[in-house]
């Protein structure tokens, strides 16, 4: 979507062919919570016209799966029908989840939870479903999990980890999420996973519970893997691209191989703060990745800038953003900044190191955090105005003005 | 396109421009009802921001790189590429922060549901943003700007 945009504003003329496997690709993943919990319908869900095919025109081969890849042919192999050649190819096949192997997971009701094909299986069992264990307490997990409860299922959510969102939150703000995920009726284990899926006494190919790493037994209809995502990037197994746990892509999005670009939850990209490359499957960065893709496949040189470990998060009514770095293990090689308001059930954390903003976690009041993310981004040292960084009313007044000037005049 | 621009200087720290984008973008269009009878309750989309002695307004940029509209998970912010206006559709939105968590000048705001996002709209149904209009100071102008 972002690539065929950015390629439409520089060549208007040029074939572009689309190979998805599904229907309707330009749907918004995050968005496949709301649809389960009836709070969207797929017309809502759509991020773009159903003419944008037409109006960017796109030879689109929907419900075609992309086989292998020849490079030195350039030829892309479908599962149906001739192969498709090309000029320049961006791989943008995204994540798959991750499904460990657990001993009775062959059952039908052991389902994912990524795509609107799993939405909409996950949709057509809730009208007998009435209970369910999620397997992994990250976004997916919990969003899943919120759409469950939304439909009246009991929940229980596994957590391998001491606690949930680990990978986004600190123990405190992570605490107080759980709590109100408790409070909504879900059932937390953490420190637990799943060892086995058992079946129901009276029909064992259906799915009638879970069995712990300690041996417990929790009884439930459905079980869905939310542990997470990896790449999906057996497109270029048996080829020379270069990849790591994903395709690895300089700042233009280009691969190893030339006029082969990747993208998205596939690619592994560059990340600001840590400086290296890695993954981060997270919808904006995929977006803007795939942009700078398009304008370099098109001939227009475009630099990705880069991204970092950003999420917010609305599930339960509990609005946290988190960014950067959240959770680290040496504590003392940061200064840490943490406000803390029990009764208005407030949190902000910031960290920092040498008076410059790496990582940020706001539970509750998460207004004006994208000041913060800017700060971040261009490595601003804070030192001057420090102090204010967690006062209530934080904002750009706050800042010296040459700093205010510059983000004011940032257009 | 024409945008607001703010002149810190000029600007007392008063909070009508609060008032009056309350009031504009309110059903009543009445500043009592708006106010005390209204729900949902109408919220500014303009910031007045205040250290002392600094004070300014500030609203939605309409950025040409807008980060909202790249970071928008549901497709609720676009950027009309006719008036260069980055538009929300609140009936789209699905409430997940992540343009609040992007804007580098803190300039989209949680509506009063709770449940999505709202922001400067720069009045397009009236002549000149209400905020600008009724600036008692002259800190705030719109003009254009390339």
């Amino acid at each position: 979507m972002g690539a065929i945009e950015a390629i439409r504003e520089v060549d208007k003329v040029g074939a572009i062919t689309l190979v998805s496997e599904e229907e309707c690709p330009y749907y918004s993943r995050p968005m496949i919570s709301e649809l389960v919990s009836g709070k969207a319908n797929f017309d809502k869900m759509k991020c773009r016209e159903d003419t944008f095919w037409k109006s960017h025109n796109v030879n689109a081969l929907t419900g075609y799966k992309a086989i292998s890849v020849n490079m030195s042919q350039k030829l892309v192999k479908l599962d149906k029908g001739d192969p498709v050649n090309f000029d320049k190819l961006l791989i943008a096949t995204g994540g798959k989840p991750f499904v460990p192997i657990i001993e009775g997971a062959n059952r039908k009701d052991v389902l994912t939870f990524t795509t609107l094909s799993d939405a909409k299986l996950l949709d057509s069992k809730l009208k007998t479903a009435k209970s369910a264990v999620v397997i992994g307490a990250g976004l997916i997990g919990v969003s899943v999990t919120e759409a469950l409860v939304d439909r009246g299922l009991k929940v229980t959510m596994v957590e391998l980890k001491d606690f949930i969102l680990n990978l986004i939150l600190d123990e405190h703000s992570s605490e107080m999420i759980q709590n109100v995920i408790t409070e909504a009726g879900v059932t937390i284990v953490t420190g637990q996973t799943v060892k086995k899926i058992i079946g129901k006494p009276e029909n064992s190919q259906l799915v009638g519970g879970v069995i712990l790493t300690n041996g417990d037994q929790i009884n439930c209809d459905l079980v869905i893997v939310a542990i997470g995502v990896i790449p999906r990037k057996d497109l270029v197994a048996n080829t020379s691209v270069k990849t790591n746990r994903g395709i690895l892509v300089d700042k233009t999005m280009s691969t190893n191989i030339s006029d082969v670009y990747a993208s998205g939850d596939v690619a592994e990209a560059y990340d600001f703060l840590i400086k290296e490359n890695r993954l981060l499957p997270l919808w904006p960065l995929a977006h803007l990745e795939g942009k700078i893709a398009g304008y370099n496949m098109a001939g227009k040189k475009a630099l990705y800038e880069g991204g970092t470990a950003m999420s917010s998060l609305k599930y339960f009514d509990m609005p946290i953003i988190s960014f950067g770095i959240t959770n680290p293990k040496e504590k003392d090689q940061y200064e840490i900044l943490v406000e803390c308001d029990q009764e208005k059930k407030i949190y902000k954390k910031i960290l920092l190191t040498n008076n410059v903003i790496v990582g940020l976690t706001f539970v509750n009041d998460i207004k004006k955090t994208g000041i913060f993310f800017h700060l971040l981004k261009n490595a601003v040292n804070v030192k001057k105005f420090k102090s204010s960084l967690l006062s209530e009313n934080f904002g750009l007044a706050n800042l010296p003005p040459s700093l205010r000037k510059k983000i004011y005049e940032r257009q | 396109m024409k945008k607001i621009l703010a002149k810190e200087q000029l600007c007392m720290g008063c909070g009508l421009c609060e008032v009056y984008c309350t009031v504009a973008h309110s059903k009543t269009k009445d500043i009592i009802k708006a106010y005390t009878r209204e729900q949902p309750r109408p919220t500014s989309r303009v910031n007045l921001e205040i250290h002392k002695p600094v004070s300014f307004a500030i609203q939605c940029r309409h950025c040409e790189d807008a980060p909202c509209v790249i970071a928008c998970l549901s497709g609720a912010m676009t950027k009309d590429e006719e008036s260069g206006l980055v538009v929300h559709d609140s009936e789209r939105c699905i409430g997940c922060w992540t343009c609040i968590m992007v804007c580098p000048y803190g300039a989209i705001i949680m509506d009063s549901s709770g449940k999505a996002v709202s922001k400067c709209d720069l009045c397009s149904d009236l002549d000149e943003p209400a905020c600008v209009s009724n600036c008692p100071n002259n800190a705030l102008i719109y003009k254009e700007v390339k």
